[in-house]
């Protein structure tokens, strides 16, 4: 059996004549955090939307826990849960009437209300009308509905939009409690590397539709290796006398980027590059973060 | 079955304190109120009618405010109120994300809507009996309590809810279609004057209009004067109306099935 709870093969979506979802394979492993990154406009909620067959898939494209999502819809979204956009809600009910509500339809006690009313920090405003809510009280009661059937599956769409700095962490480590404790799954979709970084196991770049990255939190780490840079009155020569003792990664001007081995290499370029008469105008190591190297990722299409 | 009872009941439980739902149930209440109000000061030029006169006149003066264009107006705004409920919360996307049949979803919003005029048309019913016997208290000359009116309530009521059918079901499907008020509304309105027009002018197609079929039927009660006899409940208008619910009932389930959220 597939450890997979959510996979897509080689997935398409159009909206008319525009591809927004192009050839995407995500594999989101069981217990995972998976982050699914992209800047706005990538294709993300879109994908959210085919998971849940809120957009039709061409079958065989989507399965969820190994099972094709459009002959197993009703299966499929008993294990799901999911927040996607701006939180669903009546706004004529108050927050604890929207999980009332909930309840009636999925058939589960109502008594789970008040758990998820303090799980979310909500009990205070639980009678208040739910249109009276603040962004990040609307984003906390979507995230409650999300979670009111226990599903095994959270996909949560930017969940964190709107929240302060205290909800932020709240969701963040309700998020790690969730795959740790209660082992859930949980695809969760950001335009910010570093909120997702913090909390993801595995991370998927899209960018127009497409899928530019997928891999564990260290594969996407190692993808930014620490690089020396150069700056030197003879970028050619430098070239040159570098070429068999070190990897050279790009040059531009007057510098020179060579692949970092350890910081004893770094004296012994610099040694070779002075004794065969190169001014060395300035030598250090550089990683590049996270978010520049996601820039960098997004940019490439 | 169960999906289909879960899905009512949240209809029940989230409409409960709208504006629909209490326009049911104060429409009936208000405007029997008035007519009640309107019979008492008449009650001296009243006074000499049998009883059967009295309530034929009594009903039929309801029937004719109610049923010439108050329903068809409640009937789309009713509709209108019970699916924008799922557009002013964005809540179409979580309802389909929900382990429940589309078909439930679908035909639980329409028999709720069904289920409102039945309701509307019901406390109609019960209203008119309770303020007929209540004028006759305070006006003691107004001797309603001589004819008993239920069979007649009945079948008038009963046959002005089955008309109205074919009316819930277009305008359930154009606010399928369209999420905002002002198409669905505007077509409505526009449809039931020219159903006015056309049942008054007796127009030869107008069995073929169903925003005219409670105009149609209003017309066949006033026609019988109170004759029980002569009231046919099950008429062409009606099959009608009960054909065109039921068909445009099935064209809208396959444009939800088939509906996208976007």
């Amino acid at each position: 059996m597939s450890n997979l709870a959510i996979e897509t093969v080689g997935l398409t979506y159009n909206f008319g004549d525009q591809t927004v979802v192009k050839n995407l394979s995500l594999q989101v492993p069981t217990g995972s955090i998976y982050g699914f990154l992209g800047p706005n406009g990538a294709g993300k909620t879109t994908t959210i939307k085919i998971l849940l067959n809120l957009l039709k898939s061409p079958s065989d494209q989507v399965f969820i826990f190994g099972k094709d999502i459009n002959t197993n819809r009703i299966a499929s979204l008993k294990r799901m849960g999911a927040l996607v956009e701006q939180p669903a809600i009546y706004t004529h009910l108050t927050g604890k009437e929207n999980l009332i509500n909930r309840c009636i339809l999925l058939g589960i006690n109502k008594s789970k209300c008040a758990e998820m009313l303090t799980l979310v920090g909500l009990t205070d405003a639980a009678h208040k009308k739910a249109g009276k809510y603040s962004l990040g009280m609307k984003q906390r009661l979507g995230i409650a509905l999300a979670l009111l059937s226990d599903p095994e599956l959270l996909l949560l769409d930017e969940p964190t939009n709107g929240l302060d700095p205290n909800g932020i962490i709240e969701i963040r480590n309700l998020m790690i409690d969730l795959t740790t404790k209660h082992q859930k799954t949980i695809l969760v979709s950001s335009h910010l590397l570093a909120e997702i970084e913090r909390t993801a196991t595995h991370v998927g770049i899209i960018n127009k539709g497409e899928l530019l990255f997928q891999g564990t939190i260290d594969d996407l780490h190692n993808l930014s290796k620490p690089t020396i840079k150069l700056e030197t009155d003879n970028p050619e020569k430098t070239a040159a006398l570098l070429a068999g003792v070190a990897e050279i990664i790009l040059q531009k001007g007057n510098v020179t980027t060579v692949a970092f081995k350890d910081k004893e290499e770094v004296a012994n370029i610099n040694t070779l590059l002075v004794k065969h008469g190169i001014k060395v105008f300035a030598i250090g190591t550089e990683r590049k973060d996270l978010e520049n190297l996601f820039l960098d990722i997004t940019s490439k299409n | 079955m169960r999906s289909l009872f879960v899905s009512l009941n949240s209809e029940f439980y989230k409409s409960r304190k709208t504006l629909a739902f209490w326009s049911a149930i104060l429409l009936p209440l208000v405007i029997c109120v008035l007519m009640s109000w309107g019979f008492i000061n008449q009650a001296p030029k009243l006074a000499n009618d049998p009883a059967a006169i009295l309530w034929f006149r009594y009903i039929s003066a309801i029937l004719g405010v109610m049923g010439v264009l108050l329903l068809p107006v409640l009937v789309i705004y009713n509709t209108y109120a019970i699916t924008n409920m799922e557009y002013k919360g964005d809540t179409w996307k979580s309802l389909f994300s929900l382990p429940l049949p589309k078909l439930s979803i679908y035909t639980s919003k329409y028999i709720y809507i069904v289920f409102l005029t039945f309701v509307t048309m019901l406390l109609f019913a019960l209203f008119i009996i309770g303020s007929g016997h209540m004028i006759q208290a305070i006006k003691p000359e107004l001797e309603f309590s001589d004819y008993n009116p239920n069979t007649i309530i009945i079948k008038f009521f009963g046959k002005l809810f089955l008309s109205s059918i074919g009316i819930i079901s277009i305008q359930f499907l154009m606010n399928l279609i369209w999420s905002d008020f002002l198409k669905p509304f505007g077509i409505g309105f526009l449809m039931t004057i020219m159903g006015i027009i056309t049942a008054s002018v007796n127009w030869k197609y107008v069995d073929y209009l169903p925003y005219a079929y409670p105009n149609l039927t209003v017309t066949k009660i006033m026609a019988t004067k109170g004759d029980i006899n002569k009231m046919i409940v099950f008429d062409q208008g009606i099959y009608n109306s009960l054909i065109c619910g039921a068909v445009v009932f099935v064209i809208g389930y396959f444009i939800v099935a088939k509906k996208t959220i976007k």
